[in-house]
């Protein structure tokens, strides 16, 4: 189990004072302070973990939630950042003695522009909101993680959201222009805008993955991009991982770059299909799913060479969709994945590892044997296109020992990861769930030189401390 | 300044740097020094190069990403690159001619300036690309950021914040990039006769199309005319590239072209032809810039970009527009008061602006970037400090001070 840190007992001794101080700055109906109502916040999409906190903000404006960060600032409150709770990292999870700002209520689309093909929101407007604004001409936002329908653009920021068409649009730091952020202090910052390159240090790039630990982002402008004349789906089915995974390889080398490459092995099919009943082949140790996009003769033309490189991997079925509808049978069982997992157990753990696309057979096989050694069920969905995977671990909540077995498991696919080259996190981020690992993938100088500019943004470390870094005493700066 | 030292490996870019805490002596970090004509002079009594850090130590086609040491020339990149197949996809000008140098720019450099050429628009910025970077800052220690796979949010990623920073909070000594295949095929579709807010209008409208345009420039007439490929243009031509397998771009032209024929007639010039004029437009030759001239690479909102050259006119400045009009490449004598006005234009057109060539004189006693916010200029302190605490790396370099 993740260690928390000690609340500070200053701030829970003066909670009232607090409390009162808060709907002073930010008005009586922004502020949540009933214990009954806090536990809708005590955790987000990683529920093995529960902290109710000390009070919840809900903010409409950006000038408010500056007076929230100038108050919480000047009284040493901590501040965990919230936008729909989806995490599942653990990324929201609140401490007692924190102040958690939910970006909800900031959900109003500020402004569309389809010559300049950005649009700019507030951080609490859903991923998928985006794109249904501006579907109408045409238009879309592109990274579309699986949480798309309720996950917040603030959320996407904070983690550099990815998504199954990633391989070809690129993730949520590709994809924007533009935030208006509130640092610690209070003060309101508008970094980049509707133009390409910005000056100076690259203040978005810095920000966009910084998981809350730099300032609070209220308004995003984005990217918006025409979509595809259409898109088209292919199944292939494989005899095992190692020729799937040498499929995807041979994919990726052809110069074809399909925008969708994910793969499903034994046990995610098996209980994709008992869930959707989208035709999976159940005789498969493996199948791909690949889309391609452009018109019909365009997809036909890549949907053929495709075929003739997967046809080298003797596949046990090939199946190419003739139509949207047949596409969508295929996309399917993919979309329901996570349901269907859950059906099959109703707790689970969803690893987010990365490793080089070469290392594939290898890792599936080495979690294989690892699963039998746990005594705990494993099914893997991917974007194999670009490595980042997706182990699905499944365990009982109601056993404390299967809980912890899970986590050493899921703790062991990743340092694996690690050392084939890859990264324990590709787009979920690493909240508090991957926090003690970071050693793994970074030496100490790393990971200092990475709090040290967590020190430059936030010296005090109150922006949703006891994430991303082993816990230790902030770094001070030489003044500046 | 004495020549620069030039390591072969960390252990003397460490030292080098080591050697210059212990003489409180800052050092000037360039590759192949190409840039020096860039920003701000850098005030130092030593210099520390990248160039010998050479080769290229991890390429694996079917995973998309290369890996080299910084000093490696980019056109040993690109040309590894090209055996499989592939290309870089922010498409990185050689700035060469602009600049006035001979030696081919180093990868460090690119990424350290965050240089991206015409491909921005549609597969992003140099920065966006930068999968991994070991560096070494400005205590003298090793440090590393991102890796060698496609995604990966683990930790701040320091590599975006050193790609831009111009060697001013470490210096980077390999970096890792994602590539990708390049196209099978290209062309262009040229419509002349159009003056800026027309071009920038077909350029928007291309943009906004399902056919996948990868660059969109505007060229008005005397631009135009260094690029002999492109033949008479009337007032000015915009440009629209289109690249992808051979039945592809036949199509996506055809449907282009039909799309935009409110903009009048279009001509279509395919391959080598389309490659030459991306080229030309990537290493800024349409600009011709004087000797005697400075230039600037603004970026602005690309509706913008009409009226923003309309007020250069009375900078007596040249340009011509790429980005859909989102990037502004401009020439103009080199002294203060031009410098003045075309800053203030774009900073009323809500954009950037860097001066990326002047003569020393001009850029030491200039904003040689948009003065920054006293919140920000205070959190660029903070972060410079974060990685050079000594304030021993490229001083001075983007900001007075700094």
């Amino acid at each position: 189990m993740t260690i928390q840190p000690e609340p500070k007992e200053d701030i829970l001794a003066r909670r009232e004072e607090i409390v009162a101080g808060l709907k002073e700055v930010a008005g009586e109906s922004a502020v949540i302070a009933e214990p009954v109502r806090l536990r809708a916040y005590e955790t987000d999409g990683m529920p093995s973990y529960r902290q109710p906190p000390l009070a919840v903000a809900l903010p409409e404006t950006t000038e408010q939630v500056a007076a929230i960060l100038r108050f919480c600032h000047a009284n040493g409150v901590r501040v965990v950042p919230r936008g729909a709770g989806t995490s599942l990292s653990g990324g929201a999870l609140p401490l007692a003695d924190a102040v958690v700002v939910g970006l909800m209520r900031m959900n109003r689309i500020l402004s569309i522009d389809y010559a300049d093909r950005v649009a700019t929101v507030q951080a609490g407007v859903t991923n998928l909101a985006i794109t249904g604004a501006v579907a109408q001409e045409g238009f879309f936002y592109a990274p579309d993680p699986s949480s798309q329908l309720a996950c917040m653009i603030g959320g996407n920021i904070a983690m550099n959201s990815g998504g199954a068409h990633c391989l070809k649009y690129g993730v949520t730091a590709n994809n924007v222009l533009g935030l208006k952020i509130v640092t610690i202090e209070g003060e309101i910052v508008t970094l980049g805008g509707a133009h390409l390159d910005a000056a100076g240090y690259d203040w978005l790039g810095i920000l966009i993955g910084s998981e809350g630990q730099l300032a609070i982002v209220t308004e995003v402008t984005v990217r918006i991009l025409r979509a595809a004349e259409g898109a088209r789906a292919m199944l292939a089915a494989f005899a095992s991982n190692e020729v799937a995974g040498a499929a995807v390889a041979a994919i990726i080398g052809s110069g074809v770059i399909p925008v969708a490459l994910e793969f499903m092995d034994k046990p995610a099919i098996h209980a994709c299909e008992a869930f959707a009943h989208a035709g999976y082949p159940l005789d498969a140790e493996a199948m791909l799913i690949v889309e391609v996009e452009g018109s019909e003769a365009e997809q036909d033309e890549l949907l053929g060479r495709l075929e003739a490189i997967i046809r080298r991997f003797d596949p046990l079925s090939l199946k190419v969709a003739t139509s949207a509808e047949e596409s969508a049978a295929i996309w399917k069982g993919r979309k329901g994945a996570f349901g269907a997992i859950g059906r099959i157990s109703p707790d689970y753990l969803c690893m987010d590892g990365v490793i080089p696309t070469s290392q594939l057979p290898a890792v599936l096989g080495r979690i294989g044997e690892m699963s039998r050694e746990y005594g705990l069920a494993v099914a893997n969905i991917f974007h194999a296109g670009d490595g980042n995977l997706h182990p699905l671990i499944m365990f009982d909540a109601n056993d404390a020992r299967s809980l912890a077995k899970a986590e050493e498991f899921g703790a062991e696919i990743l340092k694996l990861c690690v050392a084939v080259g890859g990264c324990l996190t590709g787009e979920h981020g690493v909240g508090i769930e991957k926090r003690d690992l970071m050693p793994v993938q970074f030496s100490a100088s790393d990971l200092d030189q990475q709090r040290r500019v967590k020190s430059a943004f936030d010296p005090d470390w109150l922006l949703n401390p006891s994430k991303v870094f082993p816990l230790a005493p902030p770094p001070i700066l030489k003044a500046a | 300044m004495s020549e620069a030292e030039a390591p072969e490996d960390d252990a003397g870019v460490v030292a080098a740097i080591l050697a210059a805490i212990a003489a409180r002596e800052p050092l000037s970090i360039s590759g192949n020094d190409g840039k020096r004509s860039m920003l701000r002079p850098v005030q130092a009594a030593r210099g520390l190069s990248g160039r010998n850090l050479s080769g290229i130590t991890l390429h694996s086609p079917a995973e998309l990403v290369i890996s080299a040491r910084a000093g490696t020339p980019v056109p040993v990149i690109e040309a590894a690159l090209a055996e499989h197949g592939q290309h870089l996809v922010a498409e990185p000008p050689d700035l060469g001619r602009l600049l006035g140098t001979v030696a081919p720019a180093t990868l460090g450099g690119m990424v350290a300036a965050n240089l991206s050429g015409p491909r921005r628009i549609a597969g992003g910025a140099m920065r966006d690309h930068v999968l991994g970077v070991r560096a070494v800052n400005g205590e003298g220690t090793i440090i590393h950021s991102g890796g060698r796979v496609l995604k990966n949010v683990t930790g701040l990623d320091l590599c975006k914040l050193l790609a831009g920073s111009f060697g001013t909070l470490a210096v980077m000594t390999e970096i890792t990039l994602k590539v990708l295949p390049a196209p099978e095929s290209t062309a262009t579709l040229a419509i002349p006769n159009l003056d800026p807010a027309q071009g920038v209008a077909a350029l928007a409208a291309s943009l906004g199309s399902p056919f996948g345009v990868s660059g969109a420039a505007y060229l008005p007439a005397a631009a135009a005319a260094r690029v002999p490929e492109l033949g008479a243009v009337g007032e000015g031509v915009a440009l629209a590239r289109i690249e992808n397998f051979a039945s592809s771009v036949a199509y996506r032209a055809g449907r282009l072209a039909a799309g935009l024929d409110r903009f009048g007639q279009s001509r279509l010039v395919e391959d080598e032809v389309s490659r030459a004029i991306w080229r030309a437009i990537r290493d800024a030759v349409p600009l011709a810039a004087g000797e005697e001239e400075a230039v600037w690479r603004v970026s602005v909102r690309p509706s913008a970009a009409p009226g923003l050259v309309h007020a250069l006119a009375a900078a007596d400045a040249r340009w011509f527009l790429d980005w859909g009009g989102g990037l502004v490449w401009i020439a103009a004598p080199a002294e203060a008061h031009s410098h003045q006005a075309i800053s203030a234009a774009v900073t009323a057109a809500g954009g950037t602006w860097i001066l990326l060539r002047a003569p020393e004189a001009l850029r030491a006693g200039l904003d040689v970037l948009p003065p920054p916010s006293p919140v920000l200029a205070r959190l660029t302190r903070r972060v410079k400090s974060a990685f050079d605490p000594h304030g021993i790396l490229n001083p001075g370099r983007m900001y007075a001070g700094v």
